[in-house]
């Protein structure tokens, strides 16, 4: 059996950068190959210098990577993508303005080879209140927000010092669970806002997570950290998962290879408050890491250490 | 009869709708137009004609208008009937209502003995189990009508759908940890069968024969339509969600340019995967494509949900039943671009609204936008729009839209929103026809057949009567008069298309379009309206015999 496909959902209302956060992405998606879903091809979703070949509903991009265009019909763009050789090893949905991207991680999880990695919303820091206290839309953005595991706090370069404190309690009092990634112009490094940005879950996973924690988060390199922790013993992966989601350690995501009290190997993936553990495929003797991002300066380290220190079987 | 022909019909009254002269025995046909009416010596000043007396023992009325149905009406026949009402096919058949899950469950065994492919799916449609009492459908009743082959049955409300165990299974749902809002588990830890939402349904739509792509758009089912129509006494039809690509609008200008086709079909194109811009750039090529019988060029938002499915945007104080608010399927943004754009280039939009907030943002949107773009006689239409209030219908005065109503809506579903989704003063305002016609907004009246079956007669009792399945009058106030909603379903309907200049009444000029039917709608009352019997049409001076077709 292969690993399902990591699905991140970018959110946020018109006009938030989510197209612009999509080509961030495909710039900096380096040997990942991602596939797009985009409601519709409406306004051209891809730069056009990223674009080698547009065909019926799809755009082949540079680096192996592919754009469709999913209508009322995301379930089925899916199941396509499914049947792609070779596989995506990362699936990005850019949802509408007014979807709910709750419901779109629901459908998510209802079609096979697919699994929800996170719910990112974009939140423009310009308008954001503003939308929120809109008469018809205020409930949807709310809405919104409430639904994310990570927000990113887009268009930061344009607000005061001041105002972006403001926006950050306002945040915190709208999606109490969502981590919030701070942003200018949508630069948000691929491994913070990607699961398989640090790592695809397959065999060769450890070298991936080598090679993540070697190599810091590109473009804001001064925004964030990580830490990775490797050749360990057996651990109580579900308790550790349980604790690294909570907020006061100042992870935004966390992806690991695991061995369990068991034996077993299992894949551990934080996004914000929320975490998952599943079975890992692949060889069962590889040897087990885990890479934890933050935000530098939040990131507790010497927590961290206890944490993993204490979930030895 | 050669195109240069005159043909004068007598019949036993021919209820015009001109306002100069409401009623004649006689009308005289040439060409497919009417030349006048009224009595045999006026006619006879035009000329050599052919007296037809076959309809010398019936009553004509304009040609129906149908403003809001979908051609799906006719592809959904294909599947199997399970309605609690009775309804009539495209053959004419009329199924009677299944009253117990048990006759359901007869009627798809009955279908499923007929099928010789051992993996055929079986399909049934218009569900409704609100009528069964409180427990519901699962994949264990559907069982007993197969366990090897896929069932699935979509409910009346197009929104829920009762799957089997083997449509479970193929669509890899058979396992535990199903997690979503729209599939319920039973007791067993696995899914009942109920998928809620078109996400929940979708993973099973292949499987059980209920393909988007075929539903969208089908040559059967454009025919099976027309055949219903000539059977309802509709001569001009508004399709009013269709994707219209461009093989879609091919298919549908060579099927109804077939001399026998019997119906003008107003296909709206939905907008969807498009921007603001392309939509009405999209708008232009398509009015350019129109053709007699194929109309296009009208367009088509959605602003919200459904009512029933608790999804329509609704104002203060929302839900009766407390039910969080619904959803929106366009931004405030772009419903602006798109109505500056379709003012601007002289682009008619029809806008589903079902709730008062989703009404109260297109008139906000649209009385900016005509700040920017003043338009005169724009006809935007307010589709369904339900929950209007009267203030609401003063502002459409105001800015000059019009309204398509739906009134079926009391029927079928009136008793659950007096007691759930409105709660009871709402609900006696919902589709207020007679709020519509004392402001003066344009009106006409709809079934959004398959939602509620196609037949503007029923229609019209149900806004003459108000009447819920349960017998309880809804809104005795926002009855209206029989004449009205005559009106309403020709005239007033082909207003909203901008066709009341060529059908929708009995005048010289105007194309022969007739509603031929055995019972005189003045003289039956109130009370029977829907049971007027329709002898079948004429269509642009063609004539289409309901027991012939």
């Amino acid at each position: 059996m292969s690993a399902p496909v990591p699905v991140t959902i970018i959110g946020g209302y018109l006009g938030a950068g989510k197209t612009t956060l999509v080509n961030h992405l495909l710039r900096h998606a380096g040997s990942l190959r991602l596939a797009v879903l985009v409601n519709d091809f409406g306004d051209l979703p891809i730069d056009a210098d990223l674009i080698e070949a547009r065909g019926e509903g799809v755009i082949s991009i540079a680096g192996g990577c592919v754009c469709c265009s999913f209508g009322s019909d995301l379930m089925g763009a899916l199941l396509k993508l499914a049947q792609l050789d070779p596989a995506p090893g990362q699936v990005l949905i850019e949802t509408s303005g007014v979807a709910l991207p709750g419901a779109v991680a629901s459908a998510v999880r209802l079609v096979p080879g697919f699994a929800l990695d996170a719910v990112a919303v974009l939140a423009d820091a310009e308008t954001v209140r503003e939308r929120a206290a809109d008469r018809y839309m205020g409930d949807t953005i709310e809405g919104q927000l409430a639904q994310a595991d990570l927000i990113v706090l887009n268009k930061l370069d344009l607000v005061t010092p001041r105002e972006r404190v403001d926006l950050v309690t306002w945040l915190a009092g709208r999606a109490p669970k969502a981590r919030v990634i701070e942003a200018a112009r949508a630069q948000v490094p691929l491994q913070v806002l990607l699961g398989s940005g640090v790592g695809n879950g397959s065999a060769r996973q450890v070298g991936n997570l080598r090679a993540a924690a070697i190599q810091p988060p590109e473009d804001a390199a001064s925004l964030y950290e990580s830490v990775s922790f490797f050749d360990m013993g057996p651990l109580q992966v579900h308790a550790l998962a349980q604790e690294l989601a909570r907020p006061e350690l100042g992870l935004v995501r966390a992806k690991g290879v695991l061995r369990d009290a068991a034996g077993g190997l299992k894949v551990l993936q934080v996004v914000g408050a929320r975490y998952e553990v599943t079975d890992a495929p692949g060889s069962p003797r590889e040897t087990a890491g885990c890479v934890c991002i933050g935000l530098k300066g939040l990131l507790d380290r010497s927590g961290l250490d206890r944490l993993f220190e204490r979930a030895h079987a | 009869m050669t195109a240069s022909t005159t043909t004068i019909y007598r019949a036993r009254r021919i209820v015009t709708m001109n306002p100069s002269r409401p009623e004649a025995t006689h009308v005289a046909v040439r060409e497919g137009r009417i030349l006048g009416t009224g009595t045999l010596e006026e006619l006879t000043g035009w000329g050599a004609h052919v007296l037809d007396d076959r309809f010398a023992g019936k009553v004509l009325v304009p040609g129906l208008v149908e403003g809001h149905s979908h051609t799906m009406e006719g592809t959904f026949w294909r599947y199997v009937y399970v309605g609690f009402f009775d309804r009539m096919d495209p053959d004419g058949k009329v199924w009677p209502g299944t009253k117990s899950i048990d006759e359901v469950l007869a009627r798809l065994q009955q279908a499923e003995a007929k099928l010789t492919d051992p993996a055929a799916p079986l399909a049934g449609w218009s569900l409704d189990p609100v009528y069964y009492g409180s427990r519901r459908v699962s994949r264990h009743d559907l069982d007993r009508a197969s366990t090897t082959r896929p069932i699935g049955v979509l409910h009346a409300s197009g929104h829920i759908m009762n799957v089997n165990t083997r449509s479970l299974e193929l669509a890899g749902l058979l396992r535990k940890g199903v997690e979503h809002p729209g599939i319920p588990l039973g007791e067993d830890g696995l899914p009942t069968g109920e998928l809620r939402g078109p996400d929940a349904m979708m993973p099973v739509g292949p499987h059980t024969g209920f393909d988007r792509d075929v539903l969208a758009c089908d040559e059967l089912g454009l025919r099976n339509f027309a055949k219903l129509c000539v059977r309802k006494g509709v001569t001009t039809a508004a399709d009013l969600a269709n994707l219209l690509p461009q093989d879609a609008v091919e298919m549908m200008s060579r099927v109804t340019a077939e001399p026998a086709f019997p119906v003008r079909i107003v296909s709206l194109r939905r907008f969807i995967n498009l921007t603001p811009r392309q939509f009405i750039e999209r708008a232009l090529e398509l009015r350019a494509q129109s053709t007699d019988r194929l109309r296009l060029g009208i367009m088509k938002v959605v602003a919200d949900g459904s009512i029933q499915g608790f999804s329509a945007r609704l104002r203060w104080p929302g839900y009766y039943n407390g039910a969080p608010n619904g959803l929106w399927y366009v931004a405030p943004e772009q419903l602006r671009e798109t109505f500056e754009l379709a003012l601007a280039h002289g682009i008619q939009i029809h806008t589903h609204t079902n709730g008062d907030e989703a009404t109260e943002l297109v008139l906000d949107t649209l009385e900016a936008a005509l700040q920017k773009h003043p338009a005169r006689d724009h006809r935007f239409t307010l589709q369904h729009c339900q929950l209007a209030d009267a203030a609401q219908f003063r502002r459409m005065k105001a800015l000059g839209t019009c309204v398509n109503l739906f009134p079926n809506h009391h029927f079928y579903w009136g008793d659950q929103h007096y007691a759930m989704t409105v709660g009871p003063e709402r609900a006696t305002r919902m589709n207020a026809c007679a709020t519509a016609l004392a402001t003066g907004v344009p009106l006409a009246i709809h079934s959004d057949a398959p939602v509620t079956p196609l037949g503007p007669m029923f229609t019209a009792w149900c806004a003459v009567n108000r009447r819920t399945a349960s017998g309880r009058v809804l809104g005795e106030h926002e009855r209206i008069g029989l004449a009205d909603a005559l009106r309403s379903i020709t005239l007033g309907a082909a207003y909203t298309l901008k066709l009341d200049g060529e059908v929708g009444s009995i005048e010289c000029g105007k194309r022969a379009d007739f509603a031929v039917l055995e019972d005189d709608p003045l003289e039956i009352g109130a009370e029977s309206l829907k049971d007027v019997r329709i002898w079948g049409t004429v269509q642009d001076g063609r004539v289409f015999s309901a027991s012939e077709l």
